[in-house]
């Protein structure tokens, strides 16, 4: 076993301590079936690691976005599912809300992993700490690798498009693109929809810049009311929907998917639509 | 002498010929089949300390005198591994014993009734990339030449193999591409950086490596001689593990650099000679080029025998 740094160490029992009783306990019933001898799986994901590195983010969760879990219940403790939902935020920490959820508030946790853009490899340190955390560049190979190993995965179909959109559409959902559903149909695998509320407020992009953007070979460069991507302190609401199963075939074309496609979408509009009638206000 | 039914490699042919027999990874060949196998060996390297057994004739594969061997030693197989990787080689030199030598010797395959041909290729082909998937499967694009022009040889060779099999059905050929080769006599370049005692990395970048021990590759070899199998085969080691753990299992102390100054650094010190580690190498530390080996394990019945630890171990030469 590697020894372990005194700063992960101390991150461990941060994660720990904001996670309350139990969640140790919890954590150590999550087996990573093909870990080795040097802690990771296959993919190179470190839970020992992961249980330190998401210390910043569940301080995010619990004392900043203060998250609200709506039908926890319908995310499937055992076996392969597709967790689909809205894009937003400028940065994105609607999956890392996500991923805490299904990490530390399930028995036995889940670990989901994100799937990442195929430019997040080519940045150093960001590269390594995602596939730490068990993130995978989202091809479609990678992706009917981890559903077949019964694996969970989190896809964001508006992608950046979601991601980066002006304050002007917030809430409006974006064209959900028809791979993830011709993934599911191929590993017949179970979506479960969710609508993030809370994070289309916590960094209005009030302009793109688009040329620096491009400079940087970013997908996009917001300005936002903090100058910087920063989040504001809102409150996030997870509402989880119904598992949803389709059939049919993987290689139909895509405007008989396109159909599904929709019936998935409306199915996040319809939880964002009851989030946002239901919460009380942006930060309470 | 046809094998025993104890043996670990059943169907084994009667007779098969090792080209590059002289090398590293011949020379371990040599010894893991002698016994279960009449050897004949090709190389332009005399093969001293050949087990008494191997008839080895010191010949470059090119010579129309290799026609008189396989006239004469009638093999049944060959295994062709006499590909060389040598960045320091003359291109013009290097290319024409790869890419003709190939050709030649898998032509007098066909005109002595050879029935089993076994090419050794590498998972290099593919190509360290930052979009790669985690495991590539051999019907991956061979993609590394568009970086590195040293491998394009063995693309080549790769690709040439594989228009062989659908241009000679009577003929199982088969091609394997195993990961990073280590052991303790082996020098090519993941084994040679293994070795560094202050190995230079990339900055902010742990991919994850697969390697596999030399006599694990030789096993693997000889299971993809028994008739049946035909076809690209990726062949794993014992698993995948973060570059840096592999260098901390070591005990090496890593010096990590910027990307955007090592690769400037690094041509610069490769060309002066001062190191033997080709810049555009640097791929392999920093992007992901790690193939998924399930093909081989159904058909061939791979698997390897050495663990994690032992792979990465064996790259200290004992003594």
């Amino acid at each position: 076993m590697k020894p372990a740094s005194p700063l992960l160490e101390r991150m461990r029992e941060w994660t720990f301590a904001l996670a309350g009783p139990g969640a140790q306990e919890r954590l150590s019933r999550l087996t990573q079936k093909a870990r080795n001898e040097y802690g990771v799986d296959p993919y190179g994901f470190d839970l020992d690691y992961a249980i330190g590195a998401i210390a910043p983010f569940l301080w995010l969760y619990k004392k900043y976005f203060r998250v609200q879990l709506h039908g926890m219940e319908n995310v499937p403790r055992s076996g392969r599912f597709l967790l689909v939902g809205n894009h937003s935020g400028q940065l994105p920490l609607d999956a890392a809300m996500l991923g805490v959820a299904c990490l530390m508030e399930m028995d036995p946790p889940r670990a989901v992993r994100a799937l990442v853009e195929k430019w997040v490899p080519t940045l150093p340190f960001v590269s390594t700490y995602y596939a730490r955390l068990g993130q995978v560049v989202g091809t479609p190979e990678n992706c009917r690798r981890l559903l077949r190993a019964d694996e969970a995965l989190m896809v964001f179909p508006e992608g950046v498009r979601g991601l980066n959109k002006p304050w002007s559409q917030r809430y409006q959902l974006q064209d959900f693109g028809p791979g993830f559903l011709r993934l599911a149909l191929e590993t017949d695998s179970p979506i479960v929809p969710v609508g993030v509320v809370g994070a289309e407020e916590q960094a209005p992009n009030l302009f793109n810049l688009a040329f620096v953007a491009r400079l940087l070979s970013m997908p996009a460069f917001p300005i936002t009311p903090t100058g910087l991507p920063f989040p504001l302190p809102t409150r996030y609401h997870l509402w989880f929907g119904e598992p949803m199963r389709f059939g049919g075939s993987a290689d139909d074309e895509d405007a008989v998917l396109a159909a599904k496609v929709e019936e998935v979408r409306g199915a996040v509009r319809g939880l964002l639509q009851r989030g946002l009638a239901e919460r009380q206000g942006v930060f309470t | 002498m046809a094998s025993g039914p104890q043996s670990e490699f059943p169907g084994m042919p009667a007779a098969v010929c090792i080209t590059g027999i002289a090398g590293n990874l011949g020379k371990a060949l040599a010894k893991l089949l002698h016994g279960e196998t009449r050897l004949i060996g090709i190389d332009r390297r005399p093969f001293r300390e050949a087990p008494r057994d191997v008839e080895h004739h010191q010949l470059d594969i090119r010579k129309n005198k290799v026609d008189e061997v396989f006239r004469r030693a009638r093999p049944e197989a060959l295994i062709h591994l006499g590909i060389m990787h040598d960045p320091r080689m003359p291109r013009a030199e290097a290319h024409s014993f790869n890419v003709i030598g190939t050709h030649k010797i898998l032509e007098t395959c066909v005109r002595h009734g050879v029935k089993k041909v076994v090419v050794l290729s590498s998972a290099n082909v593919y190509g360290p990339r930052p979009d790669n998937s985690n495991f590539l499967p051999e019907e991956t694009p061979l993609m590394a030449a568009a970086t590195y022009s040293d491998i394009a040889d063995l693309v080549e060779v790769d690709i040439y193999a594989q228009s062989f099999v659908w241009r000679h059905p009577e003929i199982e050929t088969v091609i394997l591409r195993p990961v990073h080769i280590v052991g303790p006599t082996v020098k090519n370049a993941p084994s040679n950086y293994l070795r560094l005692s202050r190995p230079i990395t990339v900055m902010g970048f742990d991919p994850m490596v697969q390697l596999i021990h030399v006599e694990d590759v030789c096993r693997a070899l000889a299971l993809a001689l028994r008739p049946g199998p035909r076809g690209v085969y990726n062949v794993v080691g014992p698993g995948e593990v973060p570059l840096s753990a592999a260098l901390s299992e070591l005990g090496r102390r890593p010096i990590p650099v910027p990307a955007p100054l090592l690769r400037p650094l690094l041509a610069r010190a490769f060309r002066s000679r001062l190191v033997s580690f080709p810049p555009d190498e640097l791929d392999h530390i920093q992007y992901l080029c790690a193939v998924d080996g399930s093909r081989a394990e159904r058909d061939l019945g791979w698997r390897p025998a050495r663990s994690l630890r032992e792979t990465i171990r064996s790259v200290l030469v004992p003594g």
